[in-house]
């Protein structure tokens, strides 16, 4: 027989205290009932004595000190997982939303162990999103965990909608065909209504919907539950990677309403905030997110992830992309200038970089002139940066020959490379080839990146 | 003695208090609850003790009992650390991999280096020798690479009674008896050192060879020391990393101790992976036999995190007793300051700066303190260089970690944002990196290197810098507006920046650069330099001074000349004294060999 203790102490947001307590284990979930309300549950966050803090999944809304009862489970979260949950719709706390019931005999703890650096299998694959801002110059590779750095209003969402439709894994391993063993994880966290829905109808549309895992926490629901949103879905994903041997793509957006959920509750428990107001542990809540990306050796599936974050005001240095940018490996920044002169996706390349592109292209993956060309048109691309700074202040006229080709090159790379639209769905092949003719604009002797037979075979100014 | 025994009453993710503790000791080692999580005392208040837990604490319970272990936090010393890899508090990764799981489990207690693998050792004593600490009593060959030297601990010495015959033993066979005082001591293959307390030496030596590091930037322009200190500071996306990782591969140390603090769980695999494949340039073996990993990556207990650098530094000064010169990367040191600011967060301290706490600069101080070239206990020679990473928040140099950092290290490599942004690598600043060193290893570079190595340094550095003052004008002007001395300048700064200054990481010619072929290298464009500028002097246009084929092929000799084959150089140094003789000739200056 279970003990329910009756009285709370102390009710504040989202954090419920009482005292008393006999037997409460740190993180553990309790059971609450609130006369004329549905069950509610919660998480054991601090312990002092025999007083217990209880951060409340849902809201407090309508719980007093004295109509409701608390039941201590003596277990860490748990969610149920089946390989049916792909094409579900759940909420932050794993509950099905979609109408229907679900059931699974398993159930698996959401907090999730860290990856033992010696059981790590490293990321060598790539993955073909079909867009070549990305595949050619911010190689995506399966294990990866590679966020898009965004700003509100910008078409970040468009872009993930374009991933996910075009995603493809490059089967060297072949065997398996790409629909069997390839599903997509969506965590939603504070998002809006419509962003939600829209992401449900492109995935209907691409006709990925079945293939596709759910866990929404929309942003007028509770903030507590955001916490847990994230951490049902990659708890999912690792079933699926790692139990079934599956691809799994992981899509978290938006970071940044998590964070600020994180610093909601954090104030609320008068925690002693560091920078912005942000909790301390804000690092290290991160990366118990993020490194849950990756490969293991004893199972041949992965987990990519593709975090979506909007800096606050566009600035890099918050601490919620900068800190995101110390775990990830790369991240992909999308251009408020290049979106103003209708260029999409506005990936800015010069800032983007993918960590593990190196050994996941080149020879054997994609091209052997993959990595010399993609590091040329980098070089290249960030001398047109400071040409037009110079052509700004002297004129065009006046800018040596050049530097006048530079210009030319920079106006094609971002009109006929970056500038593809949503819809256009480009192979690596053409990528590689479309950059290689983008810089036959360019003198021979510019392009001091490239090693002589590879200006040989694909150069043909 | 009974151990002691506390009872749990406040648990706040790493941080849990235990009542009933008056006698535990600060900075004590204890294990806690059921599982026999590992901890350590961080402070006591009547009889209330605060405990930092370098697991887990999910699933802990109020009233859990907490055993003392009457010993600080220590790890053990002996055969089996090379080529392994540990977490933050000396415990084997490959280890708990073997036990079946790729993930990391809890309650794993304290395992540390292997107890069971029979090592040869062999006995260099025999009774009645009177041994003094640090003197050596046995030695193991731990790797191809490395011999063990197995030491008498510092605080101990006493005469030789027991010896035991040379042969195959596990780590806990006692070798030797010393019998010192009242007191008889049992040496086995190990001691413990608490991590915390730096290790004893002889005495300090003043800085005076390089760690040579293969890298262009850091040898000829930024050098670091044996036994000195350096900062890599720089925002993400810079290449922290992987300038660590090449230093790690290709740096002249005898043993590196490699610390992933708080970083990537994919780097420390590609370390793994690829280390064991490289070969070092110097010995032919393996870089994993003179390789150590300490792994405590981001989602990894953030205490440990805080213990990792302690167990790196102690495991590096331990080699360093035994005579070798080591190398520690700690990467990077400001997720270690960040698990301070997170720990003291916990225990309500009163935030300083960014809300870390007040003592951050003490013990980043303490830390690369630590870094020393010595005489040890037993009258070797030894090192230890300490060349931590920094993260800086935003890529903003100004805040606390790094700020406090460079107050303490001499050598400063600061990576810059618009560098990598452009894909030079390694992305060193070498306008606003400097190296504390150069005075102390001039001496050093005319022996070894060239008489004038450090003459062609503080030119071609002259030369970059009037490049950045004249690139203020062409920003406003454009270039052609310069005269063309000025111009040259550019072009030289040019072939400098891609032709030297870059180094390509991934290519077998580039990746590793000895100083005498930098010096040669540095010498061909020296060479360009005046013979151009003599041209431009005798008014040849620079349209015809910069041969663009000739540039281009002293910018690609990088990749063009082998370690092998530096005559080639020679070569390249002939070439442009016959085409400035030529040009001279046709502008009718110089003398016609015709």
């Amino acid at each position: 027989m279970k003990i329910k203790y009756l009285k709370l102490d102390k009710i504040d947001g989202p954090l419920i205290m009482l005292s008393g307590v006999k037997h409460a284990t740190y993180d553990e979930i309790v059971d609450i009932e609130v006369a004329g309300q549905k069950p509610k549950k919660g998480r054991v966050v601090q312990i002092d004595r025999d007083k217990v803090i209880i951060q409340v999944f849902e809201s407090t809304t309508g719980i007093s000190l004295t109509n409701s009862s608390v039941a201590f489970s003596g277990k860490p979260m748990q969610i149920p997982l089946s390989k049916d949950i792909l094409g579900r719709v759940f909420n932050g706390i794993g509950e099905p939303i979609d109408g229907a019931g679900f059931y699974a005999e398993n159930k698996y703890e959401i907090g999730g162990r860290p990856i033992n650096p010696v059981g790590r299998k490293y990321p060598r694959n790539y993955i073909q999103t079909g867009i070549s801002s990305i595949d050619g110059l911010t190689t995506l590779i399966r294990g990866q965990k590679l966020p898009i750095f965004s700003g509100d209003g910008l078409p970040h969402n468009q872009l993930a909608a374009q991933i996910v439709k075009q995603a493809k894994i490059a089967e060297a391993d072949a065997g398996n065909s790409n629909t069997e063993n390839f599903a997509i994880v969506f965590a939603a966290m504070g998002i809006k209504h419509d962003e939600a829905e829209y992401f449900k109808k492109q995935f209907e549309l691409s006709g990925v919907s079945s293939r596709v895992v759910m866990y929404v926490n929309l942003a007028d629901e509770p903030i507590v539950e955001r916490i847990t949103t994230p951490r049902c879905a990659l708890t999912a994903a690792e079933y699926l990677a790692f139990e079934h041997d599956m691809h799994i793509l992981v899509i978290m957006t938006n970071m940044t309403s998590y964070c600020e959920a994180l610093r909601e509750i954090s104030s609320a428990r008068e925690e002693v905030p560091s920078r912005k107001g942000y909790p301390g542990y804000l690092y290290s809540d991160l990366a118990s997110l993020y490194e849950r990306a990756g490969m293991i050796k004893n199972a041949k599936g992965s987990i990519t992830q593709i975090p979506i974050l909007t800096m606050p005001n566009d600035d890099i240095a918050h601490p919620v992309p900068d800190l995101t940018g110390f775990i990830t490996e790369g991240q992909i920044i999308l251009s408020r200038e290049l979106f103003q002169k209708n260029i999409n996706p506005p990936i800015n390349i010069l800032p983007s970089l993918s960590r593990l592109m190196k050994d996941g292209i080149g020879e054997g993956y994609t091209r052997e002139d993959h990595p010399d060309v993609a590091n040329q048109v980098f070089s290249a691309y960030s001398h047109v940066k400071d040409v037009r700074a110079l052509a700004q202040v002297i004129g065009e006229d006046d800018i040596s020959e050049i530097d006048r080709k530079y210009m030319e090159f920079g106006r094609q790379f971002e009109q006929k490379l970056l500038n593809q639209g949503f819809d256009t769905n480009r192979n690596i092949e053409q990528t590689l080839n479309l950059m290689w003719e983008l810089l036959t604009v360019l003198p021979k002797e510019e392009l001091n990146r490239l090693n002589p037979e590879l200006i040989q075979k694909y150069y043909k100014g | 003695m009974d151990s002691i025994k506390a009872k749990v009453i406040y648990i706040n993710g790493p941080v849990v208090k235990a009542e009933n503790a008056e006698s535990f000791k600060m900075r004590e080692m204890v294990q806690i609850g059921r599982k026999k999580l590992i901890g350590e005392i961080i402070s006591i208040e009547k009889d209330i003790a605060t405990i930092q837990v370098y697991e887990e604490t999910s699933g802990l319970e109020w009233g859990e009992e907490v055993v003392s272990t009457d010993k600080p936090l220590c790890v053990k010393l002996g055969p089996g650390i090379i080529g392994n890899i540990f977490d933050g508090i000396e415990r084997p990764l490959d280890r708990l991999y073997e036990t079946g799981t790729a993930f990391i489990p809890e309650g794993i207690g304290l395992i540390t280096i292997d107890k069971e693998k029979l090592w040869d050792v062999e006995i260099t004593v025999k009774a009645g020798d009177m041994l003094l600490p640090g003197s050596t009593y046995a030695t193991v060959k731990e790797s191809s690479l490395i011999v063990h030297k197995l030491m008498v601990p510092p605080a101990i010495k006493g005469k030789a009674v027991f010896v035991e015959k040379s042969g195959k033993y596990n780590i806990e066979h006692t070798v030797v008896k010393l019998e010192g005082g009242n007191d008889v001591y049992e040496l086995k293959l190990y001691q413990e050192w608490p991590i915390r307390d730096p290790r004893p030496v002889s005495r300090r030596k003043p800085i005076q060879t390089p760690l040579i590091t293969g890298q262009r930037v850091i040898d000829t322009f930024f050098p670091l020391a044996k036994g000195g200190t350096a900062a890599i500071p720089g925002g993400f996306g810079t290449g922290k990393t992987i300038t660590q990782h090449q230093l790690a591969k290709w740096s002249d140390a005898d043993i590196i101790v490699y610390v992933g603090c708080g970083e990537r769980g994919n780097e420390i695999t590609e370390v793994l992976e690829d280390f064991p494949k490289l070969i070092d340039p110097r010995s032919g073996k393996s870089l994993m036999e003179r390789t150590v990993l300490i792994a405590n990556t981001s989602n990894m207990p953030v205490a440990a995190r805080e213990a990792s650098i302690y167990t790196g530094i102690t495991i590096a000064e331990y080699y360093r007793d035994m005579g070798y010169n080591i190398a520690i990367m700690a990467d990077s040191t400001s997720r270690w300051a960040e698990a301070l600011r997170e720990i003291s967060g916990r225990l309500e301290e009163m935030p300083a700066e960014e809300g870390y706490p007040a003592y951050l600069p003490s013990r980043l101080a303490q830390f690369y303190e630590r870094a020393s070239d010595v005489e040890t206990l037993s009258g070797e020679n030894g090192s230890v260089t300490i060349i931590g990473a920094v993260s800086p928040a935003g890529g903003d140099f100004s805040e606390p970690v790094t700020q406090n950092t460079k107050r303490v290290v001499s050598s400063f490599l600061a990576l810059d944002k618009s560098l990598a942004y452009a894909r030079h690598y390694p992305a060193i600043n070498w306008l606003n990196s400097y190296s504390g060193y150069i005075a102390d290893l001039s001496d050093w570079y005319e022996e070894n290197v060239a008489k004038d190595m450090l003459e062609l340094r503080a030119k071609m550095l002259r030369i970059l810098q009037e490049e950045n003052k004249l690139m203020e004008i062409v920003k406003l002007v454009g270039e052609d507006i310069l005269p063309d001395d000025q111009r040259l300048i550019l072009e030289i700064s040019r072939v400098i920046k891609i032709g030297y200054l870059q180094q390509n990481a991934y290519h077998k010619d580039d990746a590793n650069v000895s100083p005498q072929k930098q010096y040669r290298m540095l010498s061909v464009i020296n060479k360009l330099y005046e013979r151009a500028l003599d041209c431009i002097k005798n008014g040849v246009p620079i349209s015809h001074v910069k041969k663009d084929d000739l540039f281009y092929k002293i910018t690609t000799m990088k990749y063009n000349v082998p370690e092998d084959r530096l005559k080639l150089l020679d070569a390249m140094i002939e070439e442009i004294d016959e085409y400035y003789d030529s040009l001279k000739c046709k502008y009718g200056k110089g003398e016609c060999k015709l």
